[in-house]
C-alpha cells in the first residue's frame, strides 16, 4: 500500500463527530427525519449526504403527495386511502403501516403548507387534487409536474433554519454496532478529499432512498444505488418483498440517451390517452373501469403485451397523446414534461403524441421496520421512505411515495429521538474501524483489475434482462448466476491512477458492491414467490396463489449465507377487514349510497 | 448510425491549476454534454469529476460553463454545436474543488442567513390561483447556482460578503410574496442581503433553466420595496399615518414554527 494511503487507515487520525442521532440521506423522508429528531428536548441531530442538499431523488417526484384532503371530492376519507393501498398492494402491505399512513397524510401536507409549500389551488382557495392511477378519488396535492421538487425545498428550508447540522458529499460506506449488534455509528469519507469521517451515535435513520440504479432502464438518479439497505444488511437488518419493483409504464424511448426518464402519471391524470401502433386505445381492453388510470403494474404490463403482438411504437413503446388538451392546459399543468421533451426530444407535447415504455421506477421491498417507530431489528438503527418496506406491497400507487417519506420520515425521526434519550453511547471497535478503512482503501491501491463503471453497466443490463418486468424460473436463475460472476469480479475492482480527490471511479465501486448484494436478494426473492402479484410477474406462475399471497419474504445475513424465511402477512383487526367486504371503496359505497344509487360513478 | 464524432475539451485540474484536455467522443441521436462526460468518464478517465445527479434537470447539480456560456450539462444537446470544439469548463465564481466540480457551499450558508416563512395562522390556507402564480415560479428553481455564476457582483467583483446573489433574491421573494406571510425582510434585504448591489442587468435570466425572470419579477419589486422604506420621503409620511402593512415582529410565533 502507498504510504500516502496507508497514513490514512491510522484510526486515530479519523476525524471524528459524536451525535445523539445521525441520519443518512437528505430526500424528503432524511430531511422530515431530521426536522422531527430536533424538536423538542434537546438532542444533538446531523444529517449525512452523498449528494449535496436538495438534489436527492425526491426531486425527481412529478406528480403529486397523495391525501385524502377531500378538497375536490368530499367523500375521500383515510379509509378509502386505506383501501386503495391496500388493494393496490394486492394485500401483502403490513396494515398497520398503511393505516398510520393514510391516518397521517393529510396532516403532513397541510404541515407542508405552513412552511411554505405552494400547491396548485382549488377555485374556492384549497390545495388542488388531481386524479391518479388506481386511486378512488381525485387525491393527489401538486403544484405543476414539480411536486417532489417543492417537497425537498420545502423541508431543506425548514431543516437548515433548525439544530440540524448537514454534511454534504459524504459517503457513508458502513454502519458500525458495537459487540451486541447495536448501533453504534457510520463510517464514510468525503468525496471533495477522500478523508475518512467517523460519526458516533446513539441512533441512526437510514433515509437512504431505493436502488432502482441496479436496472439498465431506470427513472431514478444516479444516487438510488441501496447504499443504505446493504449496509443495514451487512449488520444483520433484515429485508422483505425484495422481489417487489415496480416497472413505471410511461418512460421516455426515444432518444437514446433519455431513455427511461419518468414522464409523469400526470399526464394520464389530466386526461392523456394510450394508443398502440394501430390508433387503439389499448387500456379500454386491458381495464374496461380504469382504462389509462389503472394501477401501474397493470399498465405496464398492458404496453408490454401489446409490443409483444406486434402492436408496439417504433421503438418498441406505446404513444401517449394529450395533445387533444389546450396547449396553455398542458403547458400550466405539466410544465416539466412540455420542457423535458421539447428540449430532449425535440417533441412538442402540446400538437403531438409521443413515446412512452415501462421503466424501473421503485422499489417496494427494503428494511422490515415496525410502523409506529421505523424501528428496524437492529436495537438503534430506524428506517423511512424508499429504503423501508411494508406501506405498498405488492405495488405502489402513484402519490403515496411523497407521502410515505412525510409521515414515516417525522416517524422514524421521532423514534430515534425516543431511542437516544435513553441510550448509552455504544464502543466501536479500532479493528473493525481498520478494516473498514482498508476496504475502502483497496480499490486505489490495485494497479490492474475491473473497470467499476464497466461492470455497473454490466450488473444494469443483467437485472433489466433477467430480473426484469418478465420474470421465469430459467431468467432468474440466469440472472443469479451473472450476478454471482459479477461479484467475482467486482472483489478486484480498481481505480487505475486516481487519488482519493473528488474521484468518481471511485465512488462508483461502492454503488457497484450495495446495488450487487442487493440484486441477489432481489433474485432470491423473485424466486422464492411461485406467483404473480403486483409489479411481480412470473410467466411459469401466471396467478396469484392465496397460500404464497399469505407470506412475506424477508431475508437477513447469516454468516455469510443469506436466508430467506416465509413469514405470514399480519392480519388485519376485524374494524379495518370489514372495509373489504364489499367490492366498493368505502367513501365510493358512501356516496354511492347518498346518491341512492346502486352503482359507483367511477 | 454514422460514427461522427466530436471534440470535447475539459478542463481538468485543481485549485492549484489545470488545463483543457480533448477527447473524442462517438455522437448519438439526442446525446447531451452530459452523456459525452460519461463516456470519457468510462473509455478515458474515470477520474473525471462532475457532479451530476437526476439527468433530466430537475435537480440543478450538473451546472458548468460550456462554450463560456453557464448551462447544464444534462440539458445541453451536442447537436447545437455541429462543427465547433466544445470546450466544458467549471462555473467562474466558484472555488475549485478538482475538474468540473467547484465548491458552492457559500450558497448553502447565507440560504441560512435568510429570514423564514412565517404566516400569521398555520395551514390550510385559503389562497386562489391568480394569488400565487407570481410566487409559484419563483418555486420552479432548482438552485443549480448559474444565476450566481453568472451575476458580475459574484462573478467580477468576489461580491461573496455583499449581495447574497439571484437565487437569495428569488427565494427571499417567495417568502415576502407569500399572501400569508408576516415576517419584515426590508432591513434585511437592505443591509444583510445587498441587494443595493444588483444593478439590474438581467443576465441571471438570461441563464436561469426554468426560466425564470428573476430581476424584473423577484429582485425589482424587492427592491422597490426596500426604496420605499428608506429612500422614499413622501411615503415616510404616509407611513406616519397608517399602519405598516406587514409587522416586524409577530406577537405570538406560530405553532408550527420550531
Amino acid at each position: 500500500m502507498p504510504s500516502y494511503l496507508a497514513d490514512q487507515v491510522n484510526v486515530e487520525s479519523i476525524e471524528q463527530h459524536k451525535y445523539d442521532i445521525i441520519i443518512v440521506g437528505a430526500g424528503g423522508a432524511g430531511l422530515r427525519a431530521a426536522i422531527a429528531a430536533s424538536e423538542g428536548e434537546q438532542q444533538t441531530v446531523a444529517v449525512v449526504t452523498k449528494s449535496l442538499l436538495g438534489k436527492a431523488h425526491t426531486v425527481m417526484a412529478e406528480g403529486g403527495v397523495a391525501a385524502s384532503l377531500a378538497n375536490v371530492d368530499s367523500d375521500d376519507s383515510w379509509d378509502t386511502h386505506f383501501y386503495d393501498t391496500m388493494k393496490s398492494g394486492h394485500f401483502i402491505n403490513d396494515y398497520r403501516v398503511a393505516e398510520v399512513f393514510a391516518k397521517e397524510v393529510p396532516d403532513r401536507v397541510l404541515e407542508l403548507e405552513t412552511w411554505g409549500a405552494v400547491f396548485d389551488r382549488t377555485p374556492a382557495g384549497k390545495i388542488m387534487q388531481r386524479p391518479f392511477g388506481a386511486h378512488s378519488f381525485r387525491r393527489l396535492a401538486h403544484i405543476g409536474d414539480r411536486t417532489g421538487k417543492e417537497l425537498i425545498r420545502t423541508l431543506q428550508y425548514k431543516a437548515i433554519h433548525q439544530a440540524v447540522d448537514v454534511y454534504q458529499e459524504v459517503t457513508s460506506t458502513a454502519l458500525l454496532v458495537d459487540g451486541q449488534g447495536q448501533i453504534a455509528g457510520v463510517f464514510g469519507y468525503y468525496r471533495e478529499d477522500g478523508r475518512f469521517v467517523l460519526f458516533r451515535a446513539k441512533a441512526v435513520v437510514l433515509a437512504t432512498g431505493g436502488w432502482g440504479k441496479a436496472y439498465k432502464v431506470t427513472s431514478n438518479s444516479w444516487e438510488s444505488t441501496g447504499d443504505g439497505a446493504a449496509m443495514a444488511f451487512r449488520v444483520g437488518a433484515e429485508l422483505m418483498d425484495m422481489e417487489m419493483v415496480q416497472f413505471h409504464p410511461t418512460g421516455m424511448v426515444w432518444p437514446p440517451g433519455v431513455r427511461g426518464l419518468l414522464v409523469t402519471e400526470g399526464v394520464r391524470g389530466e386526461g392523456g390517452l394510450l394508443y398502440n401502433s394501430q390508433h387503439e386505445r389499448f387500456m379500454l381492453r386491458y381495464d374496461p373501469v380504469l382504462q389509462e388510470l389503472s394501477s401501474r403494474d397493470v399498465v405496464a404490463r398492458s404496453i408490454y403485451k401489446e409490443n409483444q403482438a406486434g402492436r408496439g411504437t417504433p421503438h418498441g413503446g406505446a404513444w401517449l397523446d394529450i395533445s387533444y388538451k389546450p396547449a396553455e392546459y398542458v403547458k400550466a399543468k405539466l410544465p416539466g414534461m412540455y420542457e423535458q421533451f421539447r428540449t430532449l426530444a425535440d417533441v412538442d407535447i402540446t400538437r403531438e403524441p409521443f413515446e412512452v415504455a415501462p421503466t424501473t421506477h421503485y422499489t417496494m421491498g427494503g428494511l422490515r421496520v415496525q410502523a409506529d417507530t421505523c424501528a428496524t431489528n437492529v436495537p438503534g438503527l430506524f428506517a423511512a421512505g424508499e429504503v423501508a418496506c411494508g406501506l405498498h406491497g405488492a405495488n405502489r400507487l402513484g402519490g403515496n411515495s411523497l407521502g410515505d417519506i412525510l409521515v414515516f420520515g417525522r416517524r422514524a425521526g421521532m423514534g430515534a429521538r425516543e431511542y437516544a434519550a435513553q441510550a448509552e453511547w455504544k464502543q466501536i471497535d479500532p479493528a473493525t474501524l481498520e478494516r473498514e478503512a482498508a476496504r475502502v482503501l483497496a480499490p486505489l491501491t490495485r494497479e490492474e483489475g475491473e473497470q467499476p463503471y464497466r461492470l455497473q453497466v454490466e450488473l444494469q443490463e443483467t437485472m433489466t434482462t433477467y430480473a426484469g418486468m418478465v420474470r421465469s424460473q430459467e431468467s432468474l436463475q440466469t440472472g443469479l448466476a451473472r450476478l454471482q460472476e459479477l461479484e467475482e469480479r467486482a472483489a478486484r475492482m480498481a481505480v487505475k491512477g486516481g487519488t482519493r480527490a473528488y474521484n468518481p471511479g471511485w465512488h462508483t465501486v461502492f454503488d457497484v458492491q450495495s446495488m450487487l448484494l442487493l440484486g441477489m436478494v432481489i433474485i432470491r426473492g423473485a424466486l422464492a414467490r411461485q406467483e404473480s402479484r403486483g409489479a411481480h410477474w412470473r410467466l411459469d406462475f401466471p396467478e396469484e396463489l392465496p397460500e404464497v399471497g399469505a407470506v412475506n419474504f424477508v431475508q437477513r445475513l447469516s454468516g455469510d449465507q443469506i436466508v430467506i424465511e416465509p413469514t405470514p402477512v399480519p392480519k388485519m383487526p376485524a374494524e379495518l377487514a370489514r372495509l373489504f367486504e364489499h367490492d366498493r371503496a368505502p367513501g365510493v359505497r358512501r356516496r354511492a349510497e347518498r346518491n341512492g344509487e346502486g352503482r359507483a360513478d367511477r | 448510425m454514422s460514427e461522427e464524432i466530436i471534440i470535447l475539451s475539459v478542463f481538468r485540474g485543481d485549485a492549484d491549476g489545470g488545463q483543457e484536455q480533448e477527447y473524442r467522443v462517438p455522437l448519438e441521436t439526442g446525446m447531451v454534454v452530459l452523456d459525452a462526460l460519461h463516456y470519457v468518464q468510462t473509455e478515458y478517465a474515470p477520474d473525471l469529476a462532475v457532479r451530476w445527479n437526476c439527468k433530466a434537470a430537475h435537480c440543478g447539480s450538473c451546472s458548468a460553463e460550456i462554450n463560456g456560456m453557464p448551462k447544464l450539462l444534462c440539458k445541453t444537446r451536442l447537436d447545437d454545436y455541429v462543427g465547433q470544439v466544445i470546450h466544458v469548463r467549471p462555473m467562474h465564481a466558484f472555488p475549485l474543488i478538482k475538474d468540473l466540480v467547484t465548491d458552492v457551499s457559500w450558497n448553502y450558508r447565507v440560504a441560512k442567513q435568510i429570514p423564514a416563512f412565517q404566516p400569521s395562522t398555520p395551514a390550510p390556507f385559503v389562497m386562489y390561483q391568480r394569488d400565487v402564480d407570481r410566487i409559484q415560479e419563483f418555486h420552479q428553481c432548482i438552485e443549480c447556482f448559474l444565476c450566481q455564476d453568472t451575476c458580475h457582483v459574484l462573478r467580477e467583483h468576489e461580491g461573496q460578503e455583499r449581495y447574497f446573489g439571484p437565487r437569495m433574491m428569488a427565494k427571499i421573494a417567495e417568502w415576502d410574496m407569500h399572501p400569508m406571510d408576516t415576517k419584515d425582510r426590508t432591513a434585511f434585504l437592505k443591509d444583510v442581503a445587498g441587494i443595493p448591489m444588483c444593478n439590474v442587468t438581467r443576465c441571471c435570466v438570461e441563464v436561469c433553466p426554468e426560466h425564470i425572470v428573476i430581476t424584473d419579477n423577484a429582485i425589482i419589486p424587492l427592491k422597490e420595496r426596500v426604496a420605499d422604506v428608506y429612500w422614499d420621503p413622501i411615503q415616510a409620511l404616509f407611513r406616519r399615518f397608517r399602519r405598516p402593512a406587514k409587522t416586524p415582529v409577530p406577537t405570538e410565533p406560530s405553532s408550527a414554527e420550531g
